[in-house]
């Protein structure tokens, strides 16, 4: 059981939401992973639907590339869809 | 009082209590933290039932007992749970083994008193087969994990069924309360369902590799109260608060 990879795993918590991150966990293949996040994240009925995805799978930024992965990002406000007026009748905006 | 029917609340109250009460044991010991937490979860899921079955046998019985009365005061004799349940856990594969054993036979059971007259029972039912659906499932799989994982685990496996096959015998014996409840008509069990359990235990110890033990005879006792020497000691642990601090709450 030392041997078991670990798997990320990502919940729905409820229909139409995105599955959101939740945590990791160790299990021999794709069944137990599911079964094993099914009872560590969703016993207090967090979720309606897992996945999980094998934590090597995961191809993760490197912290050392951050500043020019994210900082030209930080003085380009205009990105930002609020330079122009909404009337009041537009909702859910 | 209907002395059938708060029988068999009792009987059902106590395989679940009983059962679920030894995988709770697992609690902190399990081999990984994800099997741990899994088997907590089915220990929480059976002492859940067994709560709806004391309640509803105390209403039944109406002299004012408790769920909790039925559950931690009374004597040996007077638990009525299958021998099965009060087996120790063992390794990790022994109570696999145990819990397929059991969950194989609480799946048709709960199949059937859903189908129940007594609008209480089939609602209890009704409630608890995701449950136990969910049981069976985790309970197969590792069967099957553990009897084709290494030479060890088969072996590990064939020697606690050898161990335990021979208390399978009675979850499916005719019993008296069953068969008073049936001819009330608040209960139907299938026709025979010693014959429809043993088909699929058999049929799946076969397909795991393991050799069944044919020629055991079967052991029989818990449900008139006759325990094996393991169900003092889990009283002895279960009762221990509410007869050192009695009524105690939190």
């Amino acid at each position: 059981m030392k041997d078991w990879p670990l798997w990320e795993v990502f919940i729905r918590s409820s229909n139409g939401l995105h599955h959101k991150h939740a945590g990791s966990l160790h299990a021999p293949d794709n069944e137990v992973a599911l079964k094993n996040a099914r009872d560590v994240y969703t016993r207090r009925n967090e979720g309606v639907s897992i996945w999980v995805v094998e934590s090597k799978h995961v191809h993760a930024s490197d912290p050392s590339d951050a500043e020019a992965f994210f900082e030209p990002a930080k003085d380009k406000i205009y990105r930002h869809p609020t330079f122009y007026d909404l009337p009041d009748e537009v909702k859910h905006i | 009082m209907n002395q059938s029917l708060f029988k068999y609340s009792l009987h059902l109250g106590d395989n679940a209590l009983i059962i679920g009460h030894r995988l709770s044991e697992w609690c902190g010991h399990g081999p990984v933290l994800e099997q741990d937490i899994a088997l907590t979860n089915i220990a929480l899921d059976f002492v859940g039932q067994a709560r709806m079955w004391f309640q509803y046998a105390g209403e039944i019985e109406g002299k004012g007992r408790t769920e909790d009365d039925l559950a931690y005061l009374r004597l040996e004799r007077d638990y009525t749970n299958c021998l099965l349940t009060e087996q120790t856990n063992g390794h990790w594969g022994k109570t696999i083994l145990r819990q397929y054993l059991y969950d194989v036979y609480n799946y048709q059971l709960y199949e059937d008193l859903m189908e129940s007259q007594d609008e209480r029972i089939a609602a209890i039912a009704v409630k608890s087969i995701k449950e136990i659906a969910y049981h069976r499932e985790f309970s197969t799989d590792w069967l099957y994990r553990l009897s084709g994982g290494t030479e060890e685990s088969q072996q590990k496996m064939q020697e606690a069924l050898d161990e335990l096959y021979h208390y399978a015998g009675e979850l499916v014996e005719h019993f008296s309360w069953e068969q008073e409840l049936a001819q009330q008509g608040l209960i139907q069990r299938r026709e025979n369902p010693g014959e429809a359990y043993f088909s699929i235990i058999n049929h799946e110890m076969d397909r795991a590799g393991l050799d069944v033990p044919y020629d055991r005879p079967m052991q029989t006792g818990g449900r008139t109260g006759l325990h094996t020497e393991h169900m003092g000691f889990i009283l002895t642990e279960l009762q221990y608060m509410q007869r050192t601090y009695p009524g105690v709450e939190w």
